[in-house]
């Protein structure tokens, strides 16, 4: 088990791409870290990176007290499973999962024993004799997974780990990935372009866009306080109101209403500033007539469009002809053409100055 | 994120495909046109190819000359030729030069030689690259009657431009090291192929499979071991069969060293061309043909078992 560190990280690609530009990062010992972002925006490039199969232009990777940056793959100790599992089609179970043993001279009984270990405490006993071919995208999947805990890395890196599974089968592999890694203890970093997937899964998660981390947090931190529009926009499942105000004392206008300055920001802004003020939509409390009979501090529009989202509504309104959105529980959904009043939370309500966040 | 098809299930029961019945005439032909479709094809292998080759089947049983009596009139004399083959040093000479040349120029030569570039330029890019792969391709698409001669002006004892540039001064090449040079022709000749199918084997590897290798720690050879060599035995059992029959039967030998000197390298291609059309012996030749006809299917064979039992 070992802390994972970058300095400075960064690769260019022939040609000029900034993949990675000059990121630092440290991953403790033990932590299940994502790495979140939109594609192309380096993700993959710097879980490559760390692995060893990408060589970086400029700085270190530094595991545990090591610094790897101009190690060989196979020397880091470091083990990854890939987005396609990257089985040995012509290996049978057992082979695969003793395969990183193999290398290394394991004897043989020995190898297999540890195989044999590994796969039965991810329930594979039965199916040591099969080729990948005959076994399910789950127990391949689980075959991968084995394969990595049986080298006993001092990390591991995930690539999509869930990406090839449907949807179903995904959200039993999160819950099980996420028990398996608290067990393991050991320092894992994965990659995903599915925030959903990093809210539920990582202890601290990094958001990246085009080479640099736009943010780095716990997933509450994250879905929270997104430090800047960008993390604001992209984390969600219900993009985040971003509507743009100008400060007036202690209220900010906002599409021609006035909402109060979120506790956030309080004290920070001054008198006439332009801002943006974020509001999720499920912070943003909708009814259809004032709380208290006044429309103070809330948005008031005409309902435009009401989206079923199960268990709730995204309730679309026209205020001034800005879109700002809320979510209503379900009953209690409004008809399109009502008219209606969104409240943000004070307490959830942000504010941003060019595009970062605005905070003590 | 591409996203790759994800494997299918199958340890469902469902998945098992029950047998399913096509039509046998899927096309409605009905029998009779579909015949007609078939006809003139099936025709032209019959003229071009099965009779010819009944053709030799008979002629190995006669003592059927190019001129004299026996040209006007042949006699069947049974297994006379076959036997008078078997007993000949110079058919067995000429067939240990053939396998020499075979494993020589084919096997190591071309597989090994095609395949060692492939597995170098397959992650290459740019003019090397394309240099390489120009000029392997040009040696494979020029005519035989050009590249021999210009191998024989390469070879030449007499001014070659291999003891120009070596300054080995008027050095043999042909008359002392005949089938070292044929074998260095064909392979520099025939390489082409191999690289070509290689290069293309070599891109279904998955790039993942070669990474999770090479993160366990493994070596290039345990790469090309546990990963490339399983994927693509396919394709290197399929490249041996077509190098070995192509190179068993290649007569362009015959247009560097003539055979010689003295049957040195008279592979079994030109040997047959030696004793049916220069010694007038068309019956002795076409039974030595049959024989090679025969070692071809052998070989076929073989190959053909190993690919089927491959999995």
């Amino acid at each position: 088990m070992a802390a994972i560190e970058l300095r400075r990280l960064t690769k260019v690609y022939p040609g000029g791409v900034k993949a990675l530009d000059a990121l630092d990062l440290v991953i403790p010992d033990g932590e299940f870290f994502a790495l979140l972002g939109p594609s192309g925006c380096g993700k993959t490039t710097l879980l490559r990176t760390i692995a060893g199969l990408e060589t970086a232009t400029g700085g270190a990777v530094v595991i545990g007290d090591r610094d790897v940056t101009s190690v060989q793959p196979g020397g880091r100790d470091i083990a990854m499973v890939f987005q396609d599992y990257a089985l040995f089609p012509h290996m049978d179970v057992t082979d695969n999962v003793a395969y990183p043993l193999r290398i290394k001279k394991v004897a043989k009984a020995e190898r297999h024993r540890r195989a044999g270990e590994v796969a039965a405490r991810l329930g594979l006993e039965r199916l040591m004799d099969r080729r990948p071919g005959q076994l399910s995208g789950g127990q391949q999947q689980r075959v991968a997974l084995a394969r990595v805990m049986a080298t006993q890395a001092q990390a591991f890196l995930f690539d999509e780990p869930l990406s090839n599974l449907d949807a179903r089968l995904r959200l039993e592999a999160r819950t099980f990935l996420k028990k398996l890694q608290r067990e393991l203890g050991v320092t894992t970093v994965f990659v995903t372009h599915d925030q959903a997937e990093a809210l539920a899964m990582a202890d601290r998660m990094a958001v990246m866009e085009a080479g640099v981390i736009r943010q780095i947090g716990t997933p509450a931190e994250v879905f929270q306080r997104p430090a800047n529009t960008f993390v604001a926009g992209f984390i969600g499942s219900t993009p985040m109101n971003l509507l743009d105000a100008v400060v007036r004392g202690d209220t900010l206008e906002v599409a021609g209403c006035a909402v109060p300055v979120p506790d956030a920001a309080a004290g920070l802004l001054a008198d006439g500033e332009k801002v943006v003020y974020g509001v999720r939509p499920e912070y943003n409390a909708y009814a259809p007539k004032p709380a208290d009979g006044s429309s103070e501090g809330a948005l008031a529009g005409k309902v435009v469009i009401v989206e079923n989202l199960g268990a709730s509504h995204l309730v679309t309104l026209d205020v001034n002809d800005v879109t700002v959105q809320a979510v209503v529980p379900e009953g209690s959904e409004p008809a399109v053409g009502d008219e209606g009043f969104a409240a943000p939370r004070r307490d959830r309500a942000l504010v941003y100055r060019d595009g970062e966040l605005v905070t003590r | 994120m591409a996203q790759a098809t994800s494997p299918p299930d199958l340890t469902r029961e469902t998945a098992e495909p029950t047998a399913r019945r096509y039509s046998v005439d899927a096309a409605g032909l009905g029998r009779w046109r579909a015949g007609a479709f078939a006809a003139p094809a099936l025709l032209l292998i019959t003229v071009f190819l099965v009779f010819p080759a009944l053709w030799v089947l008979y002629l190995g049983l006669t003592d059927y000359r190019l001129t004299g009596t026996a040209a006007a009139d042949p006699k069947v004399v049974g297994l006379d030729n076959f036997l008078s083959a078997l007993g000949e040093p110079t058919f067995w000479n000429s067939t240990w030069l053939t396998v020499q040349f075979v494993l020589g120029s084919a096997v190591i030569g071309q597989v090994g030689l095609g395949f060692a570039i492939a597995w170098l330029l397959r992650d290459k890019r740019g003019p090397l690259k394309r240099i390489v792969e120009g000029l392997v391709i040009l040696a494979w698409i020029l005519p035989s009657a050009v590249v021999s001669f210009l191998w024989v002006a390469l070879l030449d004892a007499d001014g070659g431009t291999l003891n120009a540039l070596l300054g080995t001064g008027d050095y043999a090449w042909l008359l002392d090291h005949p089938m070292l040079s044929i074998i260095v022709f064909n392979t520099w000749r025939g390489t082409a192929f191999s690289m070509m199918l290689y290069g293309a084997a070599l891109g279904n590897v998955p790039p993942s499979h070669l990474e999770s290798a090479r993160l366990a720690g493994a070596s290039g050879w345990q790469q090309l071991r546990d990963v490339v060599f399983p994927h693509i035995k396919g394709h290197i059992l399929t490249n041996l069969l077509l190098i070995s029959l192509w190179t068993f039967n290649d007569f362009t030998p015959f247009m560097i060293t003539a055979g010689g000197p003295d049957g040195k390298s008279e592979v079994l291609a030109v040997h047959v061309y030696k004793v049916a059309l220069q010694s007038g012996q068309l019956g002795y030749g076409a039974a030595v043909s049959t024989v090679i006809l025969l070692i071809n299917l052998v070989v076929a064979v073989f190959y053909l078992r190993l690919l089927r039992s491959k999995k």
